[in-house]
């Protein structure tokens, strides 16, 4: 069965040639299946490698197919090779299991678009990068995934691309995206430069004895590295792109910008845990940039009335923990928020299209509200989704995210200051989260008369979708229960084989530090469950039963409320302090230095050689005596020389 | 002054006679007829010089064979020598010619005269009697010695003679379909002439 | 008995004429076979050349030149040919397109 390990990625690739190479001439219902049959068989062929790899021994759990050797230059040489570990498994499942229910979604949703072809053509080729990125066994192939996740990024954002906003958002995506590749190149080359390879497997065997643990080298590929998922993953700083790539298809928004690639920066880091663990600078810059960033777009995301930025600040937050999980040697919890969130974000965009499509194109909460009785079955989902996000005991997101709270608190690399910032990131999440399903579900309903007409359940293959991510994001959670329940921590037991060297430093420097204190860790989930339910409480209170408190609260502390509302006014700081200067630089060097002394100095040559030429080209007359009688001249002339001269 | 010396003078001052007028000719049909006494005296100039084959092979392929088809291909194109070729060029651009090649014959010239080369070696019909230039010496060499650029010669012959179709003959077959068209009989003719 | 030099004299007027012909010939088929005229001159001079050295391979070589004549005939013909139907002129001086 392993050797049809190619087979996962190439599916989807086959679908994109297919659907891309015959665009337009395929009818729709050909064009989808196609499109849902690759992923969902490549689903299958990874739900067998799963099991497959389950019945082999724990050692044995590392398969690496190499296709064909791709780069061979000196020294560098790089595979088109895959590297099947439980890592890459749960990928791999992840990535093709949600991203087959999105392509089963998104056949209700674009339903109406003209450019039905187009959309499932690069939805096919992101599977497919994607795949290439959780799959590739070395750093090289991996950044050819990283790239095409972000070129598909960006052909999806503008995917709408006659709205100036969305053709604008998707190269806001790709520039902001390049910043981080920039670092993770220079970090791959560090990397090579003292390791000699870029597999994966040679350089984590190899790194301990190359690199000096906690030396400068290694903390400055691992911080550089980290600007690459900083970029990909949306984090302070360059998570401003994010946000705006709500411009394209919700369906869209569901795979790429919450479920699958923006995780991709979680994963490299996971992948890389052996370096990470030796630059304990570099856990801790990621720690306090993954807490950050959850506070930060938390506080901002209370603020939003557009359905999907609220999730789209919700997703920096949630990826800003699973980096905090990171930071914290705990790499284990983050791939299991990154799973689980997986889950529940890709619903909760899902839904939210849902709704979107049952109002008719409107985006804004505030024109929304009574929606319940209208659409059950999305009501029930992202209820389902939201009290998984808010970490309501019993639901995955309950499982991972208290994990991480946990380890923030106890892991060696861990402080109290960061548990205490997940703590507030937790209950300010329920908040929101319950005031986007109070606007939206709940009370008076609030929007024009024509859309109330048309308001309607979506089809069957939007909400069974819908109900398959709700079943997944309940049961989700129970693969990796924690220990202090009694019961076998699956998850990390599968992931142990990759994180060796993490889990067996944490465990130990766990136990040296009292880390197996279940009453403190029984009473900080405690503590952390009563805040997300007083969360909910007051969003009940503010945005059902009183909603005139809301805007109470809102005049208030109105200069708060501004702050929040235009997001701290990131978008304007960066347009001031990198954008104008960036553009009057480069207005600089073209007006002054390319057309006036670039341009004018190779005009000014071609004109000289122009005249030049102009004053040559009166001997050649074009006829073939003169020619001959040049000819003969020169032949006399150095035969004259070589007599006589 | 024996009969070599005779000969020699003779068939010298034809083969220049015959070039020189062989230039003047306003119409190309004596051009070509003023060429081939050239070359006759020439092929005897040869033969004194004991080339007895090469002798004969210019009088039968070049005097024969190409000098015919240039005059085919006059004749094909009907030309009587009496196109209009425009005015001349000036007088002083002729003279610099004449110049030119004057002063290109006379360093030539000197190079022969300055003894370089020997002018021993025994010339003359009576000492070819030898086997030197003999069509048994030269053929020996052709097929052994020089089998191989030998083949390639016939290679570059047939390559020119598929050069030449293809560039004279694609106009006229245009032109041939053309007037065919309506023609299924000759069509027909030609099916089987193919066949 | 004929010295060796008087027939490369005789060569070299010949392949001076020749000269003097494709400068001075307005009609493409005289400079045509003042190319021939001038090939030819040089066989003399190779032959006489054999002759001096008394070996037989220069023979060969001005056979080999001959058959290049004749392929050089075929080709330049066609062209010939193709040029007068293209432009209805012998005139040497009207092909001057290769020029800018």
């Amino acid at each position: 069965m392993f050797e049809y390990l190619y087979l996962v990625p190439i599916l989807p690739l086959a679908g994109f040639l297919i659907n891309g190479l015959l665009l337009g001439r395929l009818p729709r219902p050909v064009v989808s299946f196609v499109a849902c049959t690759t992923v969902g068989l490549s689903f299958i062929v990874s739900l067998l490698l799963f099991f497959e790899l389950k019945e082999l021994p724990v050692e044995a759990r590392v398969i690496e197919q190499v296709l064909f050797p791709w780069i061979s230059a000196g020294s560098l040489h790089a595979n088109i090779g895959f590297l099947l570990d439980p890592l890459s498994a749960v990928m791999i499942l992840v990535v093709t299991g949600v991203g087959f229910l999105i392509h089963i979604y998104s056949i209700g949703y674009m339903h109406h678009d003209p450019c039905f072809g187009r959309y499932f053509t690069y939805m096919n080729l992101f599977m497919f990068s994607m795949l290439v990125l959780v799959l590739a066994d070395n750093y090289l192939f991996m950044f050819v995934g990283w790239e095409g996740v972000g070129l598909c990024s960006y052909l999806l954002i503008g995917f709408w691309y006659e709205k100036q906003s969305a053709s604008d958002a998707g190269k806001k995506a790709f520039i902001v995206n390049r910043i981080g590749d920039f670092g993770f190149l220079i970090g791959m080359f560090i990397i090579f430069w003292q390791v000699g390879s870029l597999d994966f497997r040679t350089v984590m065997q190899t790194a301990p004895e190359v690199f000096v643990a906690g030396g400068a080298l290694i903390t400055a590929a691992c911080l550089l590295m980290f600007v690459g998922a900083i970029g990909k993953s949306a984090q302070i700083p360059l998570f401003v792109w994010l946000p705006d790539a709500m411009e394209g298809p919700t369906p869209v928004s569901a795979l790429i910008h919450a479920a699958t690639m923006v995780t991709a920066g979680v994963y490299m880091i996971a992948r890389s845990n052996v370096l990470y663990l030796m630059a304990p600078d570099a856990l801790m810059v990621v720690a306090i940039i993954g807490g950050a960033t959850a506070l930060f777009a938390a506080t901002i995301g209370l603020a939003q009335n557009d359905i999907k930025r609220v999730l789209a600040y919700s997703t920096v937050s949630q990826l800003g923990y699973m980096f905090l999980a990171c930071g914290v040697a705990s790499f284990t919890a983050g791939i299991f928020h990154l799973m689980t969130h997986a889950f529940f974000k890709a619903l909760l965009f899902l839904a939210a299209g849902s709704v979107i499509h049952a109002m008719s194109n409107e985006q804004d909460m505030r024109k929304m509200g009574g929606l319940k009785k209208y659409v059950p079955i999305t009501y029930a989902t992202m209820l389902i989704a939201t009290l998984t996000i808010s970490g309501i005991p019993g639901f995955s997101g309950f499982f991972s995210k208290d994990e991480i709270l946990w380890k923030a608190f106890s892991s060696p690399y861990g402080h109290p200051i960061l548990w205490v910032i997940g703590f507030v990131t937790a209950g300010l999440t329920a908040f929101y989260m319950f005031r986007l399903i109070y606007l939206t579900f709940h009370g008076r309903e609030r929007m024009d008369d024509h859309t109330r007409k048309h308001l309607h359940e979506s089809p069957k293959s939007m909400t069974v979708p819908l109900m398959a991510l709700a079943a997944l994001s309940v049961v989700g959670g129970f693969v990796g229960m924690p220990h202090l329940f009694g019961v076998t921590n699956y998850f990390e037991h599968w992931l142990e084989p990759v994180m060796a060297g993490a889990s067996q430093d944490a465990a130990s420097h766990a136990l040296a530090a009292g880390g197996g204190d279940t009453g403190l860790e029984l009473g900080l989930m405690f503590a952390s469950v009563l805040l997300v339910l007083v969360a909910i409480f007051m969003a009940r209170k503010f945005y059902h039963q009183k909603p005139e408190l809301a805007t109470q609260m809102c005049e208030r502390l109105s200069g708060v409320h501004r702050i929040l509302l235009n997001k701290y006014y990131v978008d304007e700081i960066y347009g001031a302090v990198v954008v104008r200067p960036l553009v009057n630089g480069s207005k600089f060097l073209w007006r002054i230095v390319d057309v006036l002394f670039i341009d004018g100095f190779l005009n000014g040559l071609a004109t000289v050689y122009s005249d030049i030429s102009q004053l040559l080209r009166t001997g050649q007359t074009g006829r073939v005596r003169t020619y001959a009688t040049v000819f003969v001249t020169g032949v006399a002339v150095i035969l004259a020389l070589m007599l006589f001269g | 002054m024996n009969l070599d010396t005779i000969i020699f003078a003779i068939s010298a001052v034809v083969a220049v006679f015959g070039a020189v007028m062989m230039i003047g000719q306003r119409n190309p049909v004596a051009s070509v007829l003023y060429m081939i006494v050239s070359l006759v005296a020439q092929a005897v100039l040869y033969i004194q010089l004991g080339a007895l084959f090469l002798g004969a092979v210019l009088i039968i392929v070049y005097a024969g064979a190409i000098m015919v088809l240039f005059l085919f291909v006059i004749m094909l194109l009907n030309l009587r020598g009496r196109e209009d070729l425009g005015a001349g060029s000036p007088l002083v651009s002729k003279v610099t010619k004449f110049v030119v090649a004057g002063l290109f014959v006379l360093e030539l010239g000197f190079v022969v005269w300055s003894g370089v080369f020997p002018d021993s070696g025994s010339t003359g019909i009576q000492s070819s009697a030898s086997e030197f230039g003999s069509v048994k010496v030269v053929a020996e060499l052709i097929f052994m010695k020089y089998l191989y650029p030998f083949e390639l010669a016939s290679i570059l012959l047939l390559a020119a003679i598929v050069g030449a179709v293809v560039m004279a003959g694609r106009a006229a077959v245009t032109e041939t379909d053309e007037s065919d068209d309506d023609d299924p009989v000759k069509e027909q003719t030609v099916d089987e002439v193919h066949d | 008995m004929v010295t060796i030099p008087a027939f490369l004299i005789v060569a070299v007027v010949l392949f001076g004429i020749g000269t003097v012909g494709v400068m001075i010939s307005r009609n493409i088929i005289i400079l045509f076979m003042c190319v021939e005229l001038m090939l030819n001159a040089a066989n003399l001079a190779i032959i006489a050349f054999s002759r001096a050295l008394n070996v037989v391979d220069g023979h060969v070589i001005v056979f080999l030149v001959l058959t290049v004549a004749a392929a050089e005939a075929a080709v330049g013909l066609a062209m010939l040919i193709t040029i007068y139907r293209n432009r209805e002129t012998m005139n040497i001086d009207r092909f001057s397109i290769l020029k800018w």
